[in-house]
Order: structure tokens, then sequence, then C-alpha cells
């Protein structure tokens, strides 16, 4: 008799119905939007609020490359010593005072400036002023030495190199940057699903065994049958709830952009300005609908079958691995010696991700990890979008697929022994023992 | 087919040690059979070994005539000393989902509960979580749950245990119903006075091997301890006790009489008579008392224990 589509059922309702998951579901969304309307708002204030800074130029080279923005106006000082000037900005609650000495040798050097304020200034000011003074003394420079700027300018070369595969394919570093950011949000996605999803699968197990109707169940079920409804059941309310955040999410976005009036796409964060900034280059727009064509160049379709295989088998591989370590403990806290040895490679499989598939996709490194079961579906998952051999794909699923047809048969040996075993903490070497019962 | 269950030799071992040591039961069709032993003799496992919840090492289960296999699971009928029902799940859910994984369709569940629930007057608890529900409510729940799929062999391991006197016998005569309408029953318990009420055939096991078992009148006169309880009048009743204990192996007995007299255990010799004891005794005085002692299973239990 085949029982799993009743368990499923089971496991997927009481998930579904349980009144924490049910507020989890709905509230999580909500407090994770009112914190970017908090942080959107707070970002506003900060950008209506206009920083005075004071410059009193004693060289007389730069202070006519202040031109007040939209948040920092600029005060020129003239005629009055180091000591008064200090002594105005901080009467005045300006926000700093650049001080430029009088110079000897027609020659202005970063000696020769100094930042004075309350506290420690912005980065971004501080650079900003950096940027304005080199270039207008760079320019003095080169008028000094009778350079023709505008042939200067004229002369000026662009290159970017052309990227090609062997096979034609046509790749650019923009291309990197949207494969990487594919690859790593899929990667990062498995990664909380297991964390999450494992983590109930495993106290829904411990909750069988601590209310004890577990010999019950199994007495009419295989543990095995029991073990994977478990994990069938509990990946379906996962899904359910992750569905959920993200339509939630979309229209709570769009609810508190219209309400609060705060357009969220336009919210400015200091890398935004920068990169704001350098949208006005010419060259840059171009890059943005490089990286348009570059999301079309994704070898779309082996991402989404192979994003749904690997994240499937990843998380069946290591949903049992949770199911056992359930089976085998009484209560949550004694679940952390088991824990280690899961989160470990899971971590290891995130940081290999981020620092070597980056720096390249197809070493040593990142080509062993993609194959070792454990770690195979996030290294994978972030390798794809730079283009993998379908055979290493391939390859690397059976490898996926045949550990964790293992995990589930080493898992349902110790979850048949240890859901019946009570008040005994076990090492490593009973549950070695419990394999062999 | 007289046996309902045999089980033939099973051995089970964990790691190293040995739970079951060539271990073989019948239990006849239609009886309530009655397993015994004390804690960790390995009931638990013989009783999972029957469930096909552990697998025996060596050795055969015979249900019915067929080697015990997966159709047998709603032929079994379990309620674990351990017991235990989904916390927040409804009841009236709960005992559905439970009844649907031993066959039963949803239905059939559905009514065949209404009728239980009626009959135990627990109807108004359908909508009800096993955690606002105090243990023996649970309890009740659990037994209707184990039954209602109306197995041919009902296992129940400590079933009176966390129910108040009035449900315990309430549950006792429903396994004596069940019985009546054909079901098998073993009875796995540690209070030999229920074992001496309900059970027809006992098993003993100790130390992971049967050590006894049969019809519990052939185990009781087995243990035959040929031994009388008599009361007796005489006038010098010192001098008659000195009398008889040279003559017999006596000692002193306590029961309730109505005058002043001798009471005495007589235990007759391997093929002594009990005629001969009375009409002996009969001579000495006024015999007001004269009964065999039967060996109570508390007895035998602690006998064949320590033998062992």
């Amino acid at each position: 008799m085949n029982h799993l589509p009743l368990i499923i059922k089971r496991e997927y309702l009481t998930k579904v119905k349980n009144k924490s998951f049910i507020i989890m579901t709905f509230l999580s969304p909500l407090i994770f939007m009112s914190l970017i309307a908090v942080v959107a708002y707070l970002t506003q204030l900060n950008k209506n609020k206009i920083r005075v800074v004071s410059i009193l130029d004693e060289s007389g080279l730069v202070s006519n490359v202040f031109k007040n923005s939209e948040n920092t106006s600029y005060n020129i000082l003239e005629g009055m010593s180091l000591d008064d000037a200090k002594a105005l900005v901080q009467e005045s609650e300006g926000y700093g005072l650049l001080y430029v000495n009088a110079i000897s040798e027609e020659k202005l050097t970063s000696e020769n400036l100094t930042f004075y304020s309350e506290e420690s200034p912005s980065l971004t000011l501080i650079s900003n002023l950096e940027g304005k003074i080199q270039s207008e003394l760079t320019l003095q420079n080169r008028i000094k030495e009778g350079i023709d700027i505008d042939k200067l300018k004229a002369t000026k070369v662009n290159i970017e190199i052309n990227q090609e595969s062997f096979e034609g394919e046509k790749t650019s570093k923009v291309d990197s940057v949207v494969k990487l950011i594919f690859g790593g949000a899929a990667g990062y996605l498995l990664f909380m699903f297991i964390i999450i999803y494992g983590n109930m699968i495993m106290r829904s197990v411990i909750e069988e065994k601590t209310s004890r109707i577990i010999e019950v169940i199994i007495s009419s079920v295989k543990p095995v049958q029991l073990m994977l409804g478990k994990i069938i059941g509990t990946s379906l309310a996962g899904i359910t709830q992750f569905v959920i955040w993200v339509i939630l999410g979309g229209v709570l976005m769009t609810v508190a952009s219209l309400i609060l009036g705060i357009d969220m796409s336009e919210m400015q964060t200091p890398q935004q300005q920068i990169m704001e900034q350098a949208m006005e280059n010419p060259e840059v727009n171009v890059q943005l609908q490089n990286s348009i064509t570059a999301f079309y160049n994704l070898p779309l379709a082996n991402l989404v079958v192979a994003f749904l295989l690997f994240f499937i088998g990843g998380y069946l591989l290591y949903s049992s691995l949770y199911a056992a370590i359930g089976a085998a403990v009484d209560n949550e806290t004694d679940t952390q010696q088991f824990m280690l040895p899961i989160i470990m490679p899971l971590v290891l499989a995130v940081y290999i991700g981020i620092f070597t598939v980056i720096e390249d996709p197809h070493g040593t490194v990142s080509t062993v990890f993609s194959f070792i079961p454990l770690t195979s579906p996030v290294v994978m998952l972030m390798r794809i979008p730079f283009g993998v051999p379908i055979w290493q794909q391939v390859l690397s699923l059976l490898i996926l697929v045949g550990s964790f047809m293992f995990t589930v048969w080493f898992a349902a040996k110790i979850y048949r022994v240890g859901i019946l075993m009570y008040g005994k903490k076990p090492s490593y070497k009973e549950l070695i023992k419990w394999i062999k019962y | 087919m007289n046996n309902l269950l045999e089980v033939n030799n099973v051995s089970k071992y964990f790691g190293d040690f040995k739970a079951l040591n060539d271990v073989s039961i019948s239990i006849p069709r239609g009886s309530i059979f009655g397993l015994l032993g004390p804690n960790g003799a390995g009931k638990t496992t013989l009783i999972r070994v029957i469930n096909q919840i552990t697998m025996p090492d060596s050795g055969s289960v015979i249900l019915d005539g067929e080697p015990l296999s997966q159709k047998h699971i709603m032929d079994i009928g379990y309620l674990p000393e351990e017991r235990g029902l989904y916390k927040s799940m409804k009841v009236g859910e709960q005992a559905i989902y439970l009844a649907q994984l031993k066959g039963l369709s949803k239905a059939e569940a559905k009514k065949r509960l209404k009728y239980w629930f009626e009959r135990l007057e627990i109807g108004d608890w359908w909508d009800k979580k096993i955690q606002e529900l105090s243990k023996g409510m649970a309890q009740k729940i659990q037994f209707v749950v184990t039954v209602l799929h109306e197995p041919k062999l009902l296992i129940f391991d400590e079933p009176f245990s966390g129910f108040d006197p009035i449900n315990a016998n309430l549950i006792k005569d429903e396994i004596l119903r069940l019985r009546e309408n054909g079901a098998t029953v073993i009875f796995s318990t540690h209070r030999m006075e229920s074992v001496e009420e309900l059970c027809d055939d006992i098993a003993l096991i100790h130390k992971s091997n049967k050590i006894l078992d049969g019809n519990l009148v052939d185990v009781k006169r087995q243990y035959k301890i040929n031994t009388y309880e008599v009361g007796i009048r005489a006038k010098n009743q010192m001098l008659l006790e000195q009398e008889l204990s040279e003559k017999f192996n006596v000692s002193k007995a306590n029961f309730k009489t109505l005058e002043d007299e001798l009471k005495l255990n007589i235990k007759l010799q391997q093929n002594g008579k009990p005629n001969d004891l009375l009409s002996y005794l009969t001579q000495k005085g006024e015999v007001s008392h004269f009964v065999e002692l039967i060996p109570s299973v508390n007895d035998i239990f602690i006998q064949a224990v320590n033998n062992n």
C-alpha cells in the first residue's frame, strides 16, 4: 500500500495550517518591507539635509571650483585667519572647513590641504572634494605647460576588448557581472532554502518523537515512506511560503511606494550616486545596453533546467540528513553536535562560489567542488551561467542523485532505529552501529 | 489453522546485545494471550517484530497461515506502551488520518468513528485538539484508533495504564467484546491481576528467552504446589500443630474464620492424596476449611524468573 500521498498531504496541511507558519508567512514580508521603507525614508531625510562646507583658500588656486550642488553648499571664506574661520564654522554649526595653505613654490600638494570638522566627515564628501581639486590642478598644470586641452581630449582613446569563446559565443565584462548575479542568486536561494526548511523537517521529526506517536505511525507505514513524505510535504509548504512571500513582497512594495510616495527604485545610496554620475558618461550607457543583451545571452534554458534539477537534488540531499539528525536526537538542543557537519559544507560551498567562481569559474577548485555532492548544487549553480559543458553538468547531477540515494538509505537506517530510541544522546559511534541493526 | 499467529525461532540482535533468543510462541485464534516478562526482557522487541517495525535476524512469523508481509499491516492493531498522538491536530482529523494509514477509506473511517465516539460518549471531542484533552481522554482516542479497522490481531501493550478504574473497566469490557467478535488479542502487561482475569494463554519472556508458555490453566497445573489451606478446631491446638508439623511440611496460614482455630498450609508429598490428608485431619478435630492453593500468575512469574 502506498501511503506516500497521504503522508505528504498531512505534512503539508499541518505545516500550512500552523499558526506560527501563517503568521511568519504574512508578517515576514511586512516586516521586511517596512524595514526597507524606514531605510528609504531615512535616506530621503538625509538627502534633504544640505551640508554647508566652508572653504578657506589662502592659495587662491582652487576657490572657484566649488559649485553648490543638491545637498552640499559651499561657503567661500576670505580674509580671515584659520582660527577665526574654525570658530565661525563651529558657531554656525557648519559641516566642516576645508583649509588650503598659502603656498610658496606655486605648487599645491596634499600637505597644504586640511579638512576640519566636528565629527569625521563622510567619505564620499572628502573624495568629492579631492576629485574637484585634483582635476582643477591638473588642468592648471597642463595650461601652464602649454598643452592644448582640446587636442589632449581628442587624442584620448577608449578600449574594450571583445571576448569570444572558440565556439563563437560572445561575452563581455558586463556579461560576467550579470552571470555572477544570476549564479549568486541561485546558489544563495538554495542555501537559504536548505537552512530554513531543513530545520523545519528536523523539528517535525523531533516533534513526532517527543509526542510518541511515531510507533503507531510506523506500525502502518515504512519509515522510509514517512521520511520521504515529511521531506516532500515540508518542501511543498516551503515553496508555498516562498511564493506568497514573493507575491506579497511585490504587492507591498507597490502599495508602500504609492502611499509613502517613496520611489523605491530611486532610493539613493552613495554607490548609486556614483553610478548615476557615471551614467552621464555615454560609454556607460552603452554598457547598460550591453547588460541587457548579456541577459539574453545567458544560456537561459540550460540555467532554468539546471537550477530546477540541482535545486531539488541538493535540497533533498540535505533535508534527508536533517531528517536523520531529527531522528537521532530527543530534543532540539541535542542537535548542535550534528549540525556542524551539515552547515560546514554548505557555508564552504557559498564561499567557494563567491570567492573562487568569480575569479576563475572553470579553475580546478571550482570544478572539483562542483562535483563533490555536498557542495555541488551551490557551486555548480553559480558556475553554470559562465557556460559549463553539458557532460560536466550531467556527471555532477549523476553524482548528486547517487549520493542522494545513498543519504536517503543512510538517513532511513538512522531514522528507523533513531525514532524508537529515547533518552539517550547518541554519539557518532553509535550512529554507525545503528546502520548495522 | 488453529493458531492465528505463530512466531518461529525468532532471534534479534542489536549490535552485541541479544534482544530475542530463539523465541517461539503460538497464539490460538480467538484467544487473549498474555505476554509477560520483567522490564527489558524483550517483550517490546517481540511485539515490534510482529508489527514489522523491527525485522528479525532469523526465524519467521506466520500470520493466518502466511508469512508476515506488508499486506498484513491492516490485519494488526497496535496500541504501544509509549502512547502519543499529534498534539496540535484535531481529534477527528487525526483519527481519520491514522485509519487511512491502516487502509480504510475516508468515508468508512468517518462512519466507524462516529459509531465508536457515540459508543464511548466522546462525540463532542471531534473538533478538539489533542493538547486540549486530558491524558485519559487521549488514551481513549488512541484505543479507538487502534481497533477501528477491525483487525484480526490486536496488540495491547499495558492497555490500562493511565486510565481511572471506571475507564479501565470500560476498556476491559471492550477488549472482551472484540474477542467475542472474533479478534485475537495479545496483551502485554505487568499487572498480574488483569492477566488472571482476562488471559487464556500466556508466555513468559525473561532475558530474551521464552521460559514458559501455554494455556493458563495448564501452566498453573504445572506449577501446582500440592498445598492445602486447612482450618481445624481441636482441644489442644498447640499439640496438634506439633504433631502435624512432624508428619507434613507445614506453615502458618492466614484467612478469616468465625471461631479461633488452627490455620495451616499443609504441603503434601509428591504422590500424596488430598483425601488421605482430609481423613487424617477429621480424626484429629473438626475441619472447617479445606482448600487447594492455586499458584497465582504472580507467584508463577516470580518463581519462573527466579529459577532462571
